[in-house]
């Protein structure tokens, strides 16, 4: 099934030193175009520090990452999210301090464009854009359910809603491909239930690729189409979640021997 | 009808700390930094202005205009070359660089145009309007409805534009920030240009006022606008705008119902209690520092 849809990220040998250590290496993976995949290992296996590869937080050392099939050895952070990935946070990093409107807001900083000569002069141009901003924020928000909160601070946001804020934000940024770090950590049974439906919604509805970390396996196994298990850096494992499930070798990781 | 008097002078005074403060409280806010040579950029822009109208006979707004251009650029340009290689630096080092760059420019400023003190010549006519025995000069008129404009033009762009939200977004959180891609240098970049803009508005207000250009004129204005920045909040525009305002009435009253030589000691005695009682200043955030 996968065989036949366009890959929106290949990783081919990817590695990254921090120091003399080498935190992950000869890593290898793909996300084919509306595809929700999923990457666990256990802790400290390295995987949010592939999501600060694939965003440039971190310069790989080796190997390379094509995105939509281009090379983006040279990227910066900020144009790792124009060309379309955007993620979220493990531990939340909402703009607290902004409305909940303003903080989707934000996340059309780069794609939606007027000069500056425009805002000083209040122009049609100007209050065009603006407004556009405004609706298809409010749009994100009811997706979310959080219009009733637009005006809020995100701080005063319950833990939940912070979660689903986060998504709406990075969404806003128009991405091919999202990046989920640990989605549901510390949500309950029903919340992470509302989640998975809210992330097959979003992969349906943006028509994005999907690779979310997550320690959750009810999650993970629901939802992912294809695994990738990380373990000391390395990858050991790639699949199906079924063939993940029955896979000794990532059962000997995750419960030791 | 005197208190009346004293308190419109101090809201005259208090306006040109106020617009010299949002310089430092933004700055502050997204850079995280205490830009101490802010004040000798209002030195800077008051040489413009004093030689664009003598020396080159231009009118006062256009004056103004050329003088705020000059500060914006060299606003960028020291948070080019002497901050933004210190980005990733302990903030102990910025500060140091800071008060570096203030001492280059005095002594650029000497060296370029000597110490001796240069008469600003008079820009703004002397009277004023009188109602019931109180006077008010054109100059306190035009300075309090330049603050005032001042204040509202950057509130709503600070609040309704995209630029002034992705400030806001990079003062919270830069790394989020450059995530949902937004060029975070270009927004420090875009904040010291209109400090220093707002500097040369100030430069004039005050070499109007106080007619007398010289290399440290900064140096005096700059520190009160600074303690009027930590008064209201640092961090804060409307906290700037307040403290402002409120050290300059202080500062008159404390001149003229106290002692002329003590009022800067008033002033920062007052500085030290609400900071006593309130350490975030008047409008100030408190900031949980993270574990």
């Amino acid at each position: 099934m996968t065989q036949n849809r366009k890959p929106v990220l290949e990783v081919r040998e990817l590695g990254i030193d921090f120091g003399g250590l080498s935190a992950v290496n000869d890593f290898n993976m793909e996300v084919y175009e509306g595809e929700i995949a999923g990457l666990i290992g256990p802790n400290g296996a390295g995987k949010t520090t592939v999501f600060n590869m694939l965003t440039k937080v971190y310069q790989p050392t080796r190997g390379t990452i094509l995105f939509d099939g281009e090379d983006t050895a040279k990227k910066t952070v900020v144009e790792m999210n124009h060309a379309g990935i955007a993620r979220t946070f493990q531990n939340i990093r909402l703009f607290s301090g902004l409305s909940v409107l303003d903080n989707v807001r934000t996340g059309f900083h780069g794609r939606v464009v007027y000069s500056p000569v425009a805002a000083v002069l209040r122009l049609p141009s100007y209050r065009a854009k603006e407004r556009e901003i405004e609706e298809k924020s409010r749009e994100l928000l009811s997706i979310f359910g959080l219009e009733e909160e637009a005006d809020n601070l995100a701080s005063n946001l319950p833990y939940g809603a912070q979660r689903r804020l986060e998504i709406a934000r990075a969404l806003a940024t128009g991405p091919k491909l999202l990046l989920l770090d640990e989605p549901a950590a510390g949500m309950n049974p029903q919340e992470t239930e509302e989640l998975m439906q809210m992330i097959r919604l979003v992969r349906d509805h943006f028509h994005t690729s999907i690779l979310l970390i997550e320690h959750d396996m009810k999650l993970v196994m629901g939802i992912c189409e294809r695994i990738t298990v990380l373990n000391y850096g390395m990858m050991l494992a790639q699949g199906t979640p079924e063939e993940i499930q029955s896979n000794p070798e990532v059962i000997k990781a995750y419960l030791g021997e | 009808m005197d208190f009346l008097s004293y308190l419109i002078n101090g809201l005259g005074l208090g306006s040109v700390y106020a617009i010299i403060a949002l310089g430092y409280t933004m700055v502050y806010g997204i850079a995280k930094m205490l830009n101490f040579a802010h004040g000798d950029v209002i030195m800077v822009g008051a040489y413009v202005a004093f030689f664009a109208i003598s020396n080159l006979g231009l009118p006062l707004l256009p004056a103004v205009l050329l003088s705020i251009a000059v500060c914006t650029v060299l606003g960028v340009v020291i948070e080019r070359l002497a901050y933004k290689p210190l980005r990733a630096a302990s903030s102990l080092s910025v500060l140091i660089t800071a008060i570096g760059v203030s001492y280059f420019l005095q002594n650029a400023a000497q060296l370029l145009w000597s110490s001796s003190t240069k008469v600003f010549p008079s820009v703004i006519s002397n009277g004023g309007i009188s109602w019931n025995g109180l006077t008010v000069s054109w100059l306190t008129l035009i300075t309090i409805s330049v603050c005032v404009l001042v204040m509202i033009c950057l509130v709503l762009f600070i609040n309704r534009t995209k630029t002034g939200r992705a400030m806001r977004a990079c003062s919270e959180d830069k790394g989020a920030s450059t995530l949902m891609g937004i060029n975070v240098n270009l927004m420090i970049s875009i904040t010291f240009a209109i400090g220093s803009g707002l500097a040369a508005i100030a430069s004039v207000l005050l070499c109007a006022a106080y007619p007398s250009v010289f290399p440290t004129l900064g140096a005096m204005p700059g520190i009160k606008a600074f303690t009027a920045a930590v008064f209201g909040g640092i961090g804060s525009i409307p906290g700037a705008f307040l403290g402002g305002l409120l050290l300059g009435v202080i500062e008159i009253f404390a001149k003229a119902y106290i002692s002329t030589q003590l009022s800067d000691a008033i002033v920062f005695a007052v500085l030290i209690l609400v900071l006593l009682i309130k350490p975030t200043g008047l409008l100030g955030k408190r900031i949980r520092e993270k574990v």
